[in-house]
């Protein structure tokens, strides 16, 4: 007889050591219940446009499911150097300067791994996007954590930023719009940060992944700003833009270097993105602006209604002007974020993300999907509103 | 176009009952800006028409369809308007198009039988002196109606959480 064996002891310390997703847990406590109300995605609720599905099943019936390039299709490749050039005269080379990966988790994930050394200080900006620090953690890097605030409208200040940089600060990882905030940056805000990373040479990892969804403002890349290109990669994705989260679908464009080094290891992990995903993207960028367009307006309504909402209901939320959630301050009430998360799920069946999910800078806030059908974001208000004013008494 | 109008008007094509409260939270106006915008769009006729769509079968009214194909013969001083006009004032008549292409006008006519709308056509229609032919196909099952898909399967079931 053999003796019994724990597996447990053969996982790596790394892994060890990464806390607990927060709604990981959320999900668990979800899951069974019945008539919920979810503001809790992270992913439109419209089906990916029929054109876009129709080319991936076109495509299958031709037989087109085989490995393709490293970096990805040439063809998906020269549209996006079409589509940057004629969004913001931005100007990469679709050879050497554009990666095709499977969502950009895969290109954020061989990003910070592309540039960090053990030891590296990686500076995450929060709240943001939960997989930023496990990802530093991962490559040996060191996550520092600037935090914004409702006052800035979470857009990142100079200010806040400069007192986190050391000498061994390498990158800093920006994600605006943002999610949960909603937050985007203006230009000149931006000028403030390429200043820093300058003065302190460090490298730009810019997830713009809710490039598209921007209301009553045009997005600025990171990369546009003067001398911006060589120090940044740009990671983004068809997920948010073109509803299509389940292909799998992302890109990285940057200076040649790191966009080579990426593929170095894309290459071994992930070898390349779906095809049939990388078929559909093309039909995306060529004919799915009026689709985009149309999905863009519809949340711009929700946006509205649903910040109106809250306001009327007590709970102070700002406008967003980007991606498609709102972020209302719940901290008013008494209760942390996680309590008030839980409780309403609990006593209203509407599910919402507390916000210090997203880093402690989030605390005091919800993050709300509006990517909701208007029938699910009326019934959610309502009960919110019930929740609130139970809270009074 | 003004942004705000494109929003009313997206808005109302896909549901006219919207309210104006409602109008009003979607697009960040007040109500009474948003009762003064359509009044505005309904007097110049931007706005048409408001109209339900109605699956008849559901509650038994089986009406036939047809779709009817007409050659016409233009007369001197009277062009395609004043066959239209004589052909859309029957109630039976539920649209009127002017067609590039082999033939020159389609209509949508109701009927309760396929009698009914067959006689329509041979009485009312082909005996029109402009008329040189007609060509009547019965509609079989409609998919989608006006932009509105009428028997949807089931919605796709999302994570409830997720990142």
């Amino acid at each position: 007889m053999r003796p019994p064996c724990d597996p447990s002891k053969f996982v790596a310390e790394a892994v060890k050591n990464i806390p607990p997703s927060g709604i990981r847990r959320f999900f668990d406590l979800v899951s069974g219940l019945e008539d919920v109300i979810s503001l809790g995605v992270g992913e439109p609720d419209f089906i990916t446009p029929w054109h876009i599905r129709e080319m991936c099943i076109h495509s299958l019936e031709k037989g087109q499911t085989s490995y393709t390039s490293n970096y990805g299709l040439p063809e998906l490749r020269n549209e996006l150097t079409r589509t940057y050039y004629r969004r913001y005269s931005l100007d990469y080379d679709p050879e050497s300067e554009i990666l095709i990966t499977t969502g950009v988790s895969e290109g954020l994930d061989i990003a910070i791994r592309a540039v960090v050394n053990p030891g590296d200080e990686v500076i995450v900006v929060q709240p943001s996007y939960v997989a930023y620090v496990p990802s530093v953690i991962l490559a040996g890097g060191k996550p520092v954590i600037v935090p914004t605030y409702r006052g800035d409208d979470f857009s990142l200040t100079a200010e806040a930023l400069e007192p986190a940089i050391t000498n061994k600060t390498k990158a800093i990882i920006l994600n605006f719009p943002n999610n949960p905030t909603g937050a985007i940056m203006k230009q000149e805000g931006l000028e403030d940060i390429a200043d820093l990373v300058v003065e302190n040479d460090l490298f730009v990892i810019s997830d713009e992944v809710y490039e598209c969804l921007t209301y009553g403002s045009t997005h600025v890349p990171f990369s546009s700003l003067e001398g911006m290109k060589e120090r940044t990669v740009m990671l983004n994705g068809f997920s948010k833009a073109y509803a299509m989260t389940g292909l799998r679908l992302g890109f990285a464009m940057g200076p040649s270097e790191i966009i080579h080094s990426m593929m170095m290891i894309h290459q071994y992990s992930m070898l390349c993105a779906p095809i049939t995903s990388q078929i559909g993207a093309i039909e995306a960028l060529q004919n799915g602006k009026g689709e985009m367009e149309r999905m863009v307006r519809e949340y711009d309504r929700r946006r509205h209604f649903i910040v109106r909402g809250f306001n009327n209901i007590g709970l102070e939320c700002c406008n967003p002007k980007g991606a498609f959630y709102a972020f209302p301050y719940i901290g008013g009430t008494g209760l942390s974020s996680s309590e008030f998360a839980e409780r309403l799920l609990d006593e209203k069946k509407v599910v919402t993300i507390p916000g210090d999910v997203f880093g402690e800078a989030g605390e005091g806030f919800l993050r709300c999907a509006y990517a909701a059908s208007m029938d699910d974001l009326r019934k959610a208000i309502e009960r919110m509103g019930d929740f609130v004013d139970g809270l009074k008494k | 176009m003004d942004e705000q109008i494109r929003h009313i008007l997206e808005i109302l094509e896909n549901d006219a009952r919207a309210s104006p409260e409602e109008i009003a939270a979607l697009t960040d106006m007040s109500a009474q800006e948003v009762t003064q915008t359509i009044a505005k769009l309904e007097e110049t006729g931007v706005i048409r028409h408001y109209k339900t769509i109605v699956d008849w079968d559901l509650v038994g009214e089986n009406y036939v369809y047809a779709v009817i194909e007409l050659k016409v013969t233009l007369e001197r001083n009277l062009g395609y308007q004043a066959i239209a006009e004589r052909i859309y004032k029957f109630p039976e008549v539920r649209s009127v198009r002017l067609l590039s292409g082999d033939y020159d006008i389609s209509l949508t006519i109701r009927g309760k039988s396929m009698k009914d709308v067959a006689f329509f056509v041979a009485e009312k229609i082909a005996t029109l002196d402009q008329v040189k032919s007609t060509s009547t196909h019965f509609v079989l099952k409609t998919y989608k109606e006006d932009g509105v898909i009428l028997h949807e399967p089931e919605a796709i079931k999302r994570l409830p959480v997720s990142f």
